[in-house]
């Protein structure tokens, strides 16, 4: 497997990054990677893992307690609130359910970052929501009210708000949760459209591998808050990592076992030893 | 073993008291932060009139039909009380101070509370649950100058317009019991309290009372919401939180405020 992509120029780099929400409980220990720019990478995982926490770390609301990480030529733990959001205008993010403000229509949603940031005339604003709404395809859906969208929809319409102020980089976080078919494949047409068009780098966490590596340039599999694999899309379905085979084929057996560890099932059941045999 | 149970008990009673200490410093940090970041919610006033309406208008209909009942109430129960001492005629008097001085600025605290209070606690958490907050920040823009601080100032500006209306409509809820329902002198029952009911002493310590219960208030709501865990029982707690504390906070605060105004030969 591939040890790392080929970066010409890096636009997020993560140095032996270690971060935990309290001490007893690291989140991530010792993660390093680099995403070359004008790419679209995975970062893959299981649940609970670690996946949201890198990416928290990546848009500055985190800062590592060890290593470094660097965003868009930043060092983002020495960064104040003033450089941090200067440095978050050149991002978007699309958040899980799209997190859209529920008491403004779509076009005000999509409005909301160049009516905060940019002094703009009136009906020129109205030129460039329609234009973002135009390419996720929801301009006829400006009038609507959030509530009054698909799941699809609102992430459609989150994507739009998300390239507003045209971002150099896009961070998605578990963009494929909950769609149907239909609108799951528009998301992924998406995604690697806007990226290519806008001229942008996609960093997209989620755990749907299958589909996450038809799309994406690279990958890296993040495991107990550790990278434990890394590489082109191929070369991930063809590895023979035991934890990556289990995950990409979505396998009950493999190093992340079905059980939580628990006691004895005997013992909770309160059955004799040999019986407790029998009932497991 | 009497002894470590004391000491247990007394262990959870520091923790507590600690731990009410530290909120209330990261509560009164967060309110210099919001009053330092609000330049916004001045600067684009509609977003403030957008609150004002908000936490305002959409509490007229409770606040004005309580005033309503509470002044013929009041004007009730006083009628009982002053007809025995052949003072009915002070019945404009007592209503007016008893509104102007307490009622008024407490009672539509405590309703402003339930009310707006709550809503506004409600609204936020339940961004912050929805991860608005968050897509706020994404897009570099502080959630706190945007979304608290105009909902902060929103409150603050209509806690003394509705204690004032509360008042008016009690008065009148007053006149409406005393006047055609009793049958007190009208002239008696206006000219008595106009000239009892002082301007600096009686209306501006009201206002100066509803001006402190609708910072208190509004800065609680905003607060909790701002701090509540994510989840549909953060939000519920919280809430609930905003009301009871409000509310305590305002009965604490009158208690204070009129030892301060009315004691001590001030009247």
């Amino acid at each position: 497997m591939q040890q790392s992509p080929a970066v010409n120029e890096a636009i997020v780099e993560i140095e032996h990054v270690s971060f935990g929400y309290d001490a007893a409980r690291p989140v991530l220990r010792d993660v390093s990677l680099a995403i070359p720019r004008g790419s679209v990478v995975g970062i893959m995982g299981q649940s609970g893992h670690g996946k949201t926490t890198l990416l928290r770390i990546i848009m500055g609301a985190y800062k590592p307690q060890a290593g470094a990480a660097r965003v868009l030529g930043h060092d983002v733990a020495k960064l104040d609130t003033a450089g941090l959001y200067a440095m978050r205008r050149k991002m978007g993010m699309l958040f899980q359910f799209g997190a859209l403000f529920t008491d403004i229509s779509v076009f005000e949603n999509v409005a909301f970052p160049l009516r905060e940031h940019l002094e703009l005339p009136e009906d020129l604003l109205q030129d460039l929501v329609m234009m973002k709404l135009h390419a996720v395809g929801l301009r006829g859906a400006a009038h609507l009210m959030p509530t009054e969208l698909s799941g699809g929809m609102a992430r459609r319409v989150a994507l739009a708000r998300a390239i507003a102020l045209d971002p150099q980089l896009i961070l998605y976080d578990e963009p494929f949760t909950g769609l149907d078919p239909i609108s799951f494949g528009v998301i992924v047409r998406l995604i690697r459209s806007l990226n290519d068009s806008l001229g942008a780098t996609s960093v997209i966490v989620t755990h749907d591998v299958q589909e996450a590596l038809d799309m994406v340039d690279y990958a890296w599999f993040i495991g107990s808050g550790r990278v434990i694999a890394q590489g082109r899309p191929d070369a991930i379905r063809g590895s023979d990592e035991p934890f990556v085979n289990q995950f990409v084929n979505g396998k009950i057996e493999g190093p992340v076992p079905f059980h939580y560890p628990a006691p004895e099932y005997g013992a909770d059941l309160e059955l004799p030893a040999g019986a407790a045999r029998q009932a497991a | 073993m009497a002894l470590t149970a004391l000491r247990a008990r007394l262990e959870r009673l520091g923790g507590l008291v600690t731990s009410m200490v530290w909120r209330l410093g990261y509560a009164s940090r967060f309110l210099g932060y919001l009053v330092a970041h609000s330049g916004t919610a001045f600067r684009r006033f509609r977003l403030t009139v957008a609150e004002i309406y908000f936490a305002g208008v959409l509490s007229l209909i409770i606040i004005l039909v309580s005033g309503l009942f509470v002044g013929m109430v009041l004007s009730l129960q006083g009628y009982e009380t002053l007809q025995r001492f052949g003072a009915s005629e002070s019945l404009g008097v007592l209503v007016a101070l008893s509104l102007v001085r307490e009622l008024g600025p407490v009672v539509a605290g405590l309703l402003f509370a339930s009310r707006a209070g709550s809503a506004i606690t409600a609204e936020i958490g339940l961004m912050k649950a929805t991860e608005q907050i968050s897509a706020m920040e994404m897009m570099a823009v502080d959630p706190i100058a945007r979304v608290v601080a105009p909902r902060f100032w929103g409150g603050v500006i209509s806690m003394p317009l509705l204690a004032a209306l509360f008042s008016a409509m009690g008065i009148f809820g007053g006149y409406l019991i005393a006047v055609p329902l009793i049958g007190v002198d009208s002239g008696a029952f206006w000219s008595q309290m106009q000239a009892a009911v002082d301007f600096s002493n009686d209306i501006l310590n009201g206002v100066i009372k509803s001006v402190v219960f609708g910072v208190a208030v509004t800065w609680i709501a905003v607060f909790e919401g701002y701090d509540a865990p994510p989840t549909a029982e953060g939000v519920s707690h919280a809430t609930t939180r905003t009301v009871v504390i409000s509310s305590l906070a305002i009965l604490a605060l009158d208690f204070v405020l009129t030892a301060l105004m009315f004691t001590g030969g001030n009247r």
